[in-house]
């Protein structure tokens, strides 16, 4: 038997490389450099790569459209802009993730037991999120390239892995973060099995489980239709889970709210970016003939999943639970991308990918300051008032709140005005008047935490505005003006994606 | 760049240059917001001099991309019609902010906040009117319901936070109906071959649009503007938001920020979707005779002051409404002078009102008494006030009220006749609160109350100029309307009854 070795174009990879070099690099870290200093050498080589890594795609961006790593891995318009994305929205989130003050001082003590209070008394930082989260971005860089659907899986589990323990750091309310940890990987390993259960039904569908072997399937119309269904359906509810679709969303309130805040960040806006990249590749190129199949039931689910999370969010009072089902109405709104089927929603999808993950960094950036003694605040009761204290801070936070509304002049409008035209075009009414008819519903509780941090007084145990780190200033500054550009003057970015965007089938 | 341009621009300029203005000298402040709108006063008159106004074309027009890939423009440009309204906009807001001089101050925030939030609405009501992309209409539309929202909010008495919220929510359901509807014309748009949001090339969208595409679309802007220019039922926020304003937040409120609605409806209802217009025409003149009569009968038993002259306003907006969709030049004709009128003597009401109540420390009606002996000047000027708006003969409202009967009876006269008794009514509602308040002894508690100082005089006298002056001559602003509203009718293939002998019988 002769073994073929696999060709790899080390120079197309390069960006995702770069990332794993980085976390290989960080894991040494751990080991070898002294305690006081790993922070400082951990953050400087995880924004080197990230840089790098960016720096890489703007190099090969123009080589795309080809199959790399022996077919497995697809490099198109669509993907390098995913992986721009991902890797903006990471080295935002970075910046969160530097101020580590969020951070337990030893994960795998027992909450409340003398091992923990010790390593609090000597200092210790968890600095092993800075590999965790490299390795988490390479996951996620691959998720939205796969083209075949073990590739898919594989990018599915390094983007999971370090995410479950990324959720469990959390310094303050141990218990909650542990139980965020072991929720997150118990449902995840459960939508983990799904995928892989209809991953075998597509290869028993179609003989392949590349994306074009099944596609040709879906084209030829020779196999039995019943496993392509069941195939169709089990991918996506392992898919669906990771976006927090309705009713495959029960984890990411505890995730979101138990996760340190700039783990949430990353997670609510990295992740989503990576798999809403997943699934427009794998609806659009593997199932796009099949469209009869599923478009009624994901036209269902969409709808659902805008109305569910609207409504719901209304009653939320912890403002990370309530940006948590904010996410899932979001994420019903993305997925009129995907129903669209067309040109126009691929580029909608990525517009607004890119507009609602930089506002999700920067609204949970300005949650990580909002302060008392014993950590973060995140009970909406006790942000009443806070515009007057910090009438900055609270505005800019308004602003993002008016984003995810999409209030015009931000770029939340830009998005749900494409994406919806988008879905439209397609013929979805149903979409569209779901889609406003929530985004009304949505509006309010929006407004309602803008009420209370400016029409409200401060009560007496309210909350106050920690004065940011320069890193964190950068991520809130910048994540402010991208959103304000992009509802201002978005035809450039509009034009680029345009012109770069599209899927190699 | 164009001179319309200019003059929407130079609020905005004010606005900055308060923004570096130290906020603790208040007195710089308002002089600076003074002067600025004074200029911007000055160069509306001085453009609305230079319009041709036989010329039935767009005028001061200018049109950049803006987001090609969606063929959205920033064009502007004014007919007739959004003159007036621009000039009514620019001439009130100096006056305002001469009245209301003190009612910066013991807001939530600083006096400088209060002036920018004038200063950019002001830039918004001017862009709302000159806007000639549906788009970019939209865009303002929405984007200046935050400005007022704060200003209500932070600035105004009593139950401000909800009246603000009842208002936003309002408005904002509003705007997300017409966005489905913007979506709409969009597809529609392109699947005709011409994607456009481009007013004059939208005219002709209608021939391709099946009729209960038409009807749909119709319906998402009617509401809106039904909301804003509040038609009955949809009236509910008007009271609590004109109560709880500053009085010069309230005229801005119902003077121009309602017109917005009623100035749509022409605009956008009767020029793009002609036919649904015609369909849906005897509701609207059904709603707005309830309008007429309901407003009417809740000014009668208004206890409060403000909230009086909001019912009274939406009585007159019944009237606005009832003219433009008789569909009749003179209709038509009589709406938009009717809207320039309003504008005034709810602008003199409000802030002769604002003046008493902020005398007095009370805003119900029965707290007053005897003004006439005390205060001279000031009952006189809340007598004229309240004079113009029951439409007495020889001040601005009559002609108007009058235009718009008399072009209702042409098509609808039964619809007339039953306004009519809104006349009768109105002298009620006015009659009733003058007496009670200006005539008969001087109850306790007004007895010392200071007459009108040099200030309150010289801004009360343009509003007192503008009602008699026009009122007597109202040619040279029908010598502008009437052309206008003639093209209106024309492009959307409206033409007047011919009048017969049997007319009315």
């Amino acid at each position: 038997m002769t073994f073929t070795a696999p060709v790899l174009e080390y120079a197309l990879l390069a960006p995702i490389l770069i990332v794993l070099a980085g976390a290989l690099a960080g894991v040494l870290i751990e080991a070898f450099v002294r305690t006081s200093a790993r922070a400082t050498a951990q953050l400087f080589v995880a924004v080197a790569t990230i840089v790098m890594a960016l720096a890489q795609l703007v190099r090969v961006r123009n080589e795309a459209s080809t199959t790399a790593a022996m077919s497995s891995l697809v490099f198109d318009g669509a993907g390098v802009l995913f992986m721009g994305t991902i890797l903006i929205i990471s080295l935002l989130s970075l910046f969160l993730i530097a101020d580590q003050d969020n951070f337990t001082a030893a994960a795998a003590a027992v909450p409340g037991s003398l091992e923990e209070r010790q390593a609090h008394q000597a200092s210790a930082r968890t600095t092993e999120v800075f590999p965790l989260t490299l390795f988490a971005v390479a996951g996620m860089l691959l998720f939205p390239l796969a083209s075949d659907l073990i590739t898919l899986f594989v990018a599915l589990e390094m983007l999971s892995l370090p995410l479950y323990l990324m959720a469990g750091l959390s310094r303050y309310r141990r218990l909650a973060s542990q139980e965020a940890a072991l929720k997150y990987f118990l449902l995840g390993a459960f939508s983990s099995a799904f995928f892989l259960f209809g991953a075998a039904f597509l290869y028993g569908y179609s003989s392949s489980v590349t994306f074009a072997g099944i596609q040709a399937a879906v084209t030829g119309g020779a196999g039995n239709d019943v496993f392509l269904l069941i195939g169709i359906a089990f991918i996506s509810v392992g898919l669906l889970f990771k976006v927090g679709a309705f009713p495959f969303h029960a984890w990411s309130p505890d995730v979101y709210q138990g996760s340190p805040t700039p783990v949430t960040a990353f997670m609510a806006a990295a992740t989503k970016v990576a798999a809403f990249g997943a699934i427009l590749r794998i609806f659009y190129v593997a199932f796009a003939n099949a469209e009869w199949q599923w478009r009624p039931t994901l036209i269902l689910i969409a709808i659902a999943t805008m109305v569910f999370g609207s409504l719901v969010a209304i009653a939320q009072k912890d403002v990370k639970r309530m940006l948590a089902y904010s996410s899932i109405a979001h994420a019903g709104f993305l997925l009129a991308g995907v129903i669209a089927l067309s040109k126009q929603g691929l580029d909608a999808s990525i517009f607004y990918l890119l507009a609602y993950g930089i506002a999700t960094v920067g609204g949970f950036a300005i949650v990580t300051l909002v302060r008392d003694s014993a950590g973060e605040v995140t009970d909406l009761n006790r942000w009443s008032g806070l515009g007057k204290r910090s009438p900055i801070v609270a505005g800019i936070f308004a602003f993002f709140l008016l984003a995810f509304a999409g209030i015009p002049m931000t770029s939340g409008f830009i998005g749900k005005f494409s994406i919806f035209s988008a879905a439209y075009q397609s013929g979805s009414l149903a979409i569209l008047i779901a889609g406003v008819l929530s985004s009304a519903v949505a509006a309010f509780f929006y407004i309602r935490v803008i009420v209370l941090m400016f029409f409200k007084d401060p009560v007496e145990d309210g909350a106050s505005v920690v004065i940011p780190s320069a890193l964190t200033t950068t991520t809130i500054a910048v994540s402010a003006v991208v959103t304000l550009v992009l509802g201002i003057f978005p035809a450039p970015v509009i034009n680029f994606i345009q012109t770069t965007a599209f899927f190699l089938r | 760049m164009s001179s319309l341009v200019v003059l929407g621009l130079l609020p905005l300029l004010g606005a900055i240059i308060v923004g570096v203005l130290p906020s603790n000298n208040v007195l710089r402040v308002k002089q600076a917001s003074l002067a600025s709108t004074i200029l911007t006063a000055i160069f509306g008159i001085y453009l609305a001099t230079k319009f041709v106004a036989n010329d039935t074309a767009l005028q001061f027009v200018q049109k950049n991309e803006w987001i090609p890939s969606f063929a959205i423009n920033f064009s502007v440009g004014v007919d007739g019609l959004a003159l007036v309204l621009i000039v009514m906009s620019v001439v009130l807001t100096p006056i305002v902010i001469l009245a209301g001089w003190n009612e910066s101050e013991g807001g939530r925030w600083s006096a400088k906040v209060f002036y920018i939030l004038i200063l950019v609405l002001e830039t918004m009501m001017i862009g709302v009117f000159a806007a000639t992309d549906v788009f970019l209409f939209y865009v303002i539309f929405e984007a200046m319901l935050i400005p007022v929202y704060f200003l209500i909010g932070g600035y105004g008495s009593g139950e401000r936070a909800a009246a603000a919220v009842k208002f936003l929510l309002y408005s904002l359901f509003g705007g997300l109906l017409m966005l489905a509807s913007i979506i709409g014309i969009y597809v529609v748009s392109s699947n005709a071959g011409y994607a456009s949001f481009d007013i004059t090339e939208l005219a002709d969208l209608h021939t391709v649009m099946s009729s209960t595409t038409q009807n749909l679309l119709f319906l998402g802007f009617f509401i809106a503007f039904a909301i804003k220019a509040p038609l009955w039922p949809l009236h509910t926020w008007l009271p609590d938001a004109a109560k709880a304003g500053t009085p010069g937040t309230s005229v801005l409120l119902l003077g121009v920020l309602d017109k917005v609605g009623t100035f749509g409806m022409i605009r956008f209802c009767i020029t793009i979707f002609p036919d649904a217009s015609k369909t849906f025409t005897p509701v609207i003149i059904v709603l707005s005779v309830i309008s007429i009569i309901y407003g009417a009968f809740l000014a009668i038993r208004a206890r409060d002051l403000k909230r009086l002259i909001a019912y009274t306003s939406i009585s007159h907006f019944g009237f606005i409404t009832m003219g433009i969709f008789a569909m009749t030049t003179q209709g038509h004709s009589g709406a938009t002078l009717y809207m320039f009128n309003h504008g005034f003597s709810t602008a003199a009401l409000f802030i002769v009102g604002g003046w008493m109540i902020a005398r007095r420390g009370s805003s119900t009606i029965a707290d007053f008494g005897g003004l006439q002996r005390v205060t001279p000047v000031m009952a006189w000027m809340f007598f004229i006030a309240g004079m113009s708006s029951l439409a007495l003969p020889g001040l601005s409202s009559f002609v108007s009220e009058f235009l718009v009967l008399v072009g209702t009876y042409t098509r609808y006269p039964v619809a007339a006749v039953i306004a009519t008794i809104g006349i009768v009514l109105a002298a009620l509602y006015i009659l009733i609160p003058v007496q009670r308040t200006l005539h008969g002894p001087t109850t306790p508690g007004n007895e010392t109350l200071p007459d009108l100082n040099l200030r309150e005089k010289i801004a009360i006298a343009p509003v007192v100029a503008v009602i008699v002056a026009f009122g007597f001559y109202p040619s040279p602003l029908l010598n502008i309307i009437n052309p206008a509203s003639a093209h209106v009718l024309e492009v959307a293939g409206f033409t007047d009854p011919a009048p017969t002998e049997n007319a009315g019988k």
